[in-house]
């Protein structure tokens, strides 16, 4: 017990905490705009995967982490494109299209994985980090949570500034009525199917970006089907944020604590079996269902393909 | 910047119409929904478009409003011909349209729904669009807070906002579809003075209804539809001429041709010569009882407190009320669908609280649902296994868990004989069929089989004039045979005309009970609106 | 808004006329079904070339791999859990319910009764050995669904996200037995004790080696086949059959005829799980013996696309699974020999799906008959009450 009390362990708990949390909040706010809108992104995981697996290429070549971040936002991108042209703009199942995004994802990135780096199997360095001037001083904190690198702080502007979008933008209120009654956005002139194309790219975008975080930044290394569940977090991240993005960071951080629980365990070389603590985050998952499902609100519009003139 | 339509300076040249609709034709599969219709109206005119259901008005509306093209025909704004191809367009155009399904987003607050739309620009105007609601408010004599969320707002009042909206951009014509089918009386009169304010403006209103009643007390000029033609125009001269008898027979006459005699249709009439007869009802013990029962109503339902009513058998009891006051909840807490959280239900003397949909349905009680198709009937099935829906598993049509497609078939034909049901076979997918028709296999399907207690949800909404009458027949004659008969229903005249007793709900509560006489449409139209039963 | 329906009944000659295909019912059904998979094989050429290798010989060699020699006979092994897993969706995606937690429910069942099995098998004759441990991963698949189901059922919570926890979850829980309780010490690699050959499932008699335990086809494909077809029975002739497509249309109507929704869901999701887990009883007792730690066919991802191509049908859904089973069994050869991970497999599954919900919208537009989901399934999420 002793040793899991020592700052060491707690400084390491609170970093890799963090660095687990924020590929879940990027994925856990671009599920939450798409979700407001109408759209149900079962692809989320795949496009994840997709993020991770160029923004790992791309740094890696590149030497670059801001490079893999953009060609992970490109690749998640890319990959919502089908969900735009077949599920928003032609009204094909949501679920089912999902579903083969993930699939064929996780085959195409551990194909070309292996074709292109599994020899070499390289790693990347560590990402810099920028240190709070002041807060950074402090013990435990100052070391893990006001360390960190850029990414990480625009990320927690881009909470403050999505909240804004929803709050008090037009794009903001067309999203929300896209996601709530499209008939009606479409009766005050607003092209539903423009709102949830918009929407559903940026939402690709930042899987994409949270994808390649993960893989660039949290773990340094491309392994196949590495994502391994995250992704869904993420969704139930932003069906239980209400509409809000503050709570989809503080559940990444909950999350992201269980997730890095495994390797600060070890540290504090406490022994229980490895495969029990991996179960930890999905057991949590489950848990939040259980005691949050009657404070979780889904847009009543949400996976449901709208068209003009019908009931 | 949009115009306040009260300080409009410029009314149009005299003569050119505000809307003129030349030639409209559209076509559905299997019907023609508007065939070569044409329809002129002016600037600060109420033009009321009356027709049965399913006389195409509403496509017409769509039309207009940009929701649907025409396959022919021309439309002409202000003498100048245009194209609708879509909403934003038909808005441009200065067409406001409030539908008959409310357009308005329940989660939002009222100015938010005001706001959707109506602005370029990244941030949302909201000083400006409150500024504008206030000027609009005055205007109409409206009293709101626009921060309200609009789903907390009375129906009357959620109607208010969406004319509002309708006028945002200084529209010059607004369209209404079927604008009181949710209002109480005084929230119906409350919009008339609306409308004539609108029309004092210079905006050409098009009310669109089936009640005859109202395209009278309303319209300056009445233009009819029959099956997706215009059977005439009466112009305002003959308006003002002419008795309201006389009116209603030239109307009546132009709805039906001949057949006037035969179908003898619109509401009115059916008060004058069918109306409500006194009907002796044998004086049994009550076979449902409800004492003291709650319900939780879902999502934003009022849910209902402490309703106690009973229900001899023989005996047609209405409840009267604007939607949303906690029908549904009853019908369903009746019926088993929800739990109750507090009260009794009684069959018989014996509490049936405990009992499932299932075991209620067996002891005799049906419920006809107004959601015909969205809870009565799976549309991808049958209508032959529709009909045994509420039977699956049971003797003769399944034996031992197998099902037994000859006995199903064969009783499906003997009911869709019996209540002249129009399918091309029993083995139709059910979804195919007409409103009406659908609604004949529902009532087969719980009627058939020795109801004792019936609940009807709704029974002749969106129904024709034939169907209407073949149904509110039906249930007289079942009532008849000894069935306790409560019919649930927004609409006044059907409730007057069946019920021996009314209830009206209100907010939850049964704000009264009243018998049924001379007097009993002001009474209730007192309670439903939370008055004291005079 | 727009209420056509009864301008049907004013006058009968405008009646809505009743479905109708523009083309004949054989052709339908042979471009919905064998299409997309057409589809898929070419775009997943493509994707060989552009990785540099030849599609020719790439799906040659996933038919000298799947059907040629004796290949035939692993291919016919494969089918055997891939259709019962098959079965076990077609059930519950009738009822309008994802399930898509079978890896866990698949794992888990193999697992306990890998560990189990040499035991009983000390102590039970063979015969009865088999039955039991076919019983036990019939209710640990079954039993794994549980939580998820009572969650539905009571709560309304969305079952794609709880089946899909639970099953890594369970993964990982198989993972902690086999390191754990069912360890096999003497082995370097973790994995359970390992079922001697005679007391697996025996081989169809005139396939293999006679006397020689192990060659052969064993009988898993007639079990798997058997089950199927008493699925199909239950699904399309039965009441309870008829109870699962009433709420897989619509919840509220099932509810409103009287069926009770909460104990039908729970039963649905029992019994998919059940057969997956007979899936897994087959693979374990058939071929392999033992499970050893991270091992994961993802037999069940495979299998979806097929359970719609067959439009949920469990009859037709048969030639589709035997399909994939040669793509699986060839495949393993062909990926090796092209210098490829298995996974290759999952693009071309995932391009099935991809082009059959494009052959819907062709189909749709074009009237070439109803849709591949039910009416329900499509809505499965978007209810207010759902997490």
């Amino acid at each position: 017990m002793n040793e899991l009390l020592q700052s060491a362990v707690l400084t390491a708990l609170l970093s890799g905490g963090l660095a687990a949390a924020i590929p879940l909040m990027f994925v856990g706010l671009g599920e939450q705009i798409a979700e407001r809108a109408g759209v149900l992104n079962i692809g989320i995981e795949g496009m994840m995967l997709f993020g991770a697996y160029w923004g790992f290429v791309a740094a890696y070549y590149g030497n670059s982490i801001w490079l893999g971040f953009l060609a992970g936002m490109a690749g998640g991108a890319a990959l919502s494109l089908i969900m735009v042209l077949l599920c928003i703009r032609l009204g094909l199942d949501q679920i089912v299209v999902g579903i083969a995004i993930t699939v064929a994802s996780e085959g195409v990135t551990s194909v070309l994985y292996y074709a292109q780096l599994g020899s070499t199997r390289p790693r990347l360095g560590a990402a810099p980090t920028i240190a709070i001037p002041l807060l950074s001083s402090i013990p435990i904190l100052g070391s893990s949570v006001f360390t960190q690198p850029l990414a990480v702080y625009l990320g927690i502007v881009l909470v403050m500034v999505l909240g804004w979008v929803f709050r008090s933008t037009n794009i903001g209120l067309n999203i929300h009525a896209a996601g709530e009654k499209p008939a009606a956005l479409d009766a005050a002139g607003v092209s539903v199917v423009a709102t949830r194309s918009w929407s559903e790219l940026a939402a690709g975008a930042l899987f994409g970006l949270g994808g390649a975080y993960l893989s660039v930044v949290t773990a340094g290394v491309f392994v196949r089907f590495m994502t391994h569940g995250e992704g869904y977090i993420g969704l139930v991240l932003a069906m239980l944020a209400r509409g809000r993005p503050v709570w989809v960071l503080i559940g990444a951080v909950l999350f992201g604590l269980s997730l890095a629980l495994q390797d600060t365990l070890q540290l504090a070389r406490v022994t229980i079996p490895s495969d029990l603590i991996f179960m930890l985050p999905y057991v949590v998952v489950m848990l939040t269902l259980v005691i949050f499902a009657r404070r979780s609100y889904l847009p009543p519009a949400l996976a449901l393909p709208y068209v003009r003139g019908q009931r | 910047m949009s115009q306040n339509p009260a300080s409009t300076s410029q009314p149009a040249a005299a003569d050119v119409p505000a809307v003129e609709l030349i030639g409209i034709t559209k076509r559905f599969p299997g019907v023609v929904a508007n065939d070569d219709v044409s329809l002129a109206v002016r600037h600060g005119e109420v033009h009321c478009l009356l027709g049965e259901n399913g006389a195409g008005k509403s496509t017409l509306m769509s039309i207009l409003s940009g929701m649907l093209s025409p396959d022919a025909g021309r439309i002409r704004i202000d003498g100048r011909e245009v194209r609708i191809d879509a909403p934003q367009r038909a808005l441009e155009l200065g067409i406001g349209m409030v539908y008959q399904h409310s357009m308005l987003i329940p989660a939002l607050t009222v100015l938010e729904n005001l706001m959707l739309g109506e602005s370029r620009g990244l941030r949302l105007p909201i000083e400006e669009a409150r500024r504008r609601f206030e000027e609009l408010s005055a205007t109409l004599g409206v009293q709101i807070e626009p921060r309200t969320v609009t789903a907390d707002l009375a129906l009357g009042q959620q109607q208010q906002v969406e004319i509002i909206k309708a006028l945002w951009r200084g529209s010059r014509v607004l369209i209404l579809d079927e604008p009181t089918s949710m209002l109480t009386p005084q929230g119906v009169a409350d919009l008339q003075k609306v409308l004539v304010r609108l029309k004092e403006s210079g905006v050409a209103c098009i009310f669109i209804t089936h009640k005859l009643h109202e395209a009278l007390a309303i319209g300056d000029r009445v233009s009819i539809l029959k099956q997706g033609r215009v059977a005439g125009t009466i112009d305002e001269q003959t308006m003002h001429t002419r008795s309201h008898h006389e009116l209603q027979s030239m109307i009546v006459r132009m709805m039906f041709g001949d057949e006037a005699r035969a179908v003898s249709g619109v509401a009115e009439l059916e008060d004058e010569t069918v109306g409500h007869r006194a009907r002796h009802v044998p004086d049994a013990p009550p076979l449902l009882e409800l004492d003291g029962v709650s319900a939780r109503g879902e999502g934003h339902g009022t849910g209902i407190h402490g309703i106690s009513l009973a229900i001899r058998p023989g005996e047609i009891v209405g409840i009267a009320g604007v939607d949303g006051n906690g029908q549904r909840e009853l019908a369903d807490a009746i019926a088993g669908q929800i739990g109750l959280t507090g009260g009794e239900i009684r069959f018989e003397g014996r509490a049936i609280n405990r009992l499932s949909v299932a075991a209620r349905q067996a002891l005799g009680i049906r419920y006809i649902t107004d959601d015909r198709l969205g809870e009565g009937i799976v549309p991808s099935l049958s209508v032959a296994l529709n009909l045994v829906l509420k039977q699956i598993g049971r003797e003769p049509f399944w034996r031992r868990g197998q099902i037994q497609m000859g006995a199903i078939n064969r009783g499906a034909r003997e009911l869709v004989g019996r209540f002249d049901v129009r399918t091309p076979g029993v083995g139709a997918r059910i979804g195919t069929l007409s409103g009406g028709n659908i609604q004949k296999v529902l009532l087969a399907r719980d009627l058939a089989s020795e109801p004792r207690v019936v609940i009807f949800h709704k029974p002749t909404q969106g129904l024709d004039i034939k169907t209407t009458r073949w149904v509110r027949q039906l249930i007289r004659t079942q009532a008849e045979a000894g069935v306790s008969t409560l019919v649930i229903s927004t609409d006044l005249d059907e409730i007057l005309e069946l019920c021996d007793r009314v209830g009206v709900l209100f907010r939850g509560r049964l704000a009264g009970i009243v018998e049924n006489g001379p007097d009993a449409a002001r009474r209730i139209g007192e309670l439903m609106i939370g008055g004291q039963a005079a | 808004m727009i209420d056509l329906a009864d301008a049907a009944t004013a006058s009968p000659a405008k009646r809505i006329a009743p479905h109708r295909s523009r083309i004949s019912r054989p052709l339908e059904v042979l471009i919905r079904s064998v299409g997309p998979v057409l589809l898929a094989l070419i775009a997943g050429g493509i994707l060989l070339l552009a990785l540099g290798r030849n599609p020719i010989s790439f799906y040659g060699d996933i038919y000298s791999g799947g059907i040629l020699q004796s290949a035939w006979q692993d291919s016919v092994m494969r089918t055997a859990p891939l259709l019962l897993i098959a079965s076990g969706l077609i059930l519950i995606f009738r009822a309008n319910i994802w399930n898509l937690g079978y890896d866990g429910q698949f794992l888990l069942a193999a697992t306990v009764i890998a560990g189990i099995g040499p035991g009983l098998d000390l102590r039970l004759p063979t015969w009865l050995t088999l039955i039991v441990l076919f019983v036990v991963a019939a209710v640990v698949g079954g039993l794994w669904t549980l939580i998820p189901a009572l969650l539905k059922a009571r709560y309304g919570v969305n079952e794609i996200i709880t089946t899909l926890m639970m099953s890594f979850i369970g993964i990982s829980l198989a993972n902690v037995l086999i390191k754990g309780p069912f360890q096999d010490f003497s082995r370097n690699t973790p994995q359970t004790p390992t079922l001697p050959l005679n007391a697996m499932l025996p081989s169809i008699p005139g396939t293999g080696t006679p006397n020689v335990p192990g060659t052969g086809v064993h009988i898993g494909i007639l079990i798997a086949l058997a089950v199927t077809l008493a699925v199909h029975y239950v699904l399309t002739r039965t009441s309870f059959g008829l109870k699962l497509q009433v709420l897989g249309a619509n919840q509220r109507t099932a509810a409103h005829v009287g069926l009770n929704v909460p104990r039908l869901i729970i039963t649905a999701f029992l019994l998919s799980g059940a057969l997956v887990g007979l899936a897994a009883a087959v693979e374990i007792l058939g071929i392999w013996g033992y499970v050893r730690a991270d091992w994961n066919p993802a037999f069940g991802d495979a299998v979806i696309p097929f359970v719609f191509l067959a439009r949920l049908n469990a009859l037709a859904v048969i030639p589709f699974v035997a399909f994939y089973a040669v793509l699986s069994i060839g495949g393993d050869y062909a990926t090796q020999n092209a210098g490829l991970p298995v996974d290759f497999l999952l693009v071309l599954v995932g391009l099935i799906l991809l082009f059959m919900t494009i052959t819907e919208y062709v189909g749709r537009r074009r009237d070439l008959g109803a849709s591949y989901l039910t009416d329900g399934l499509r809505e499965a999420v978007g209810r207010k009450q759902d997490v």
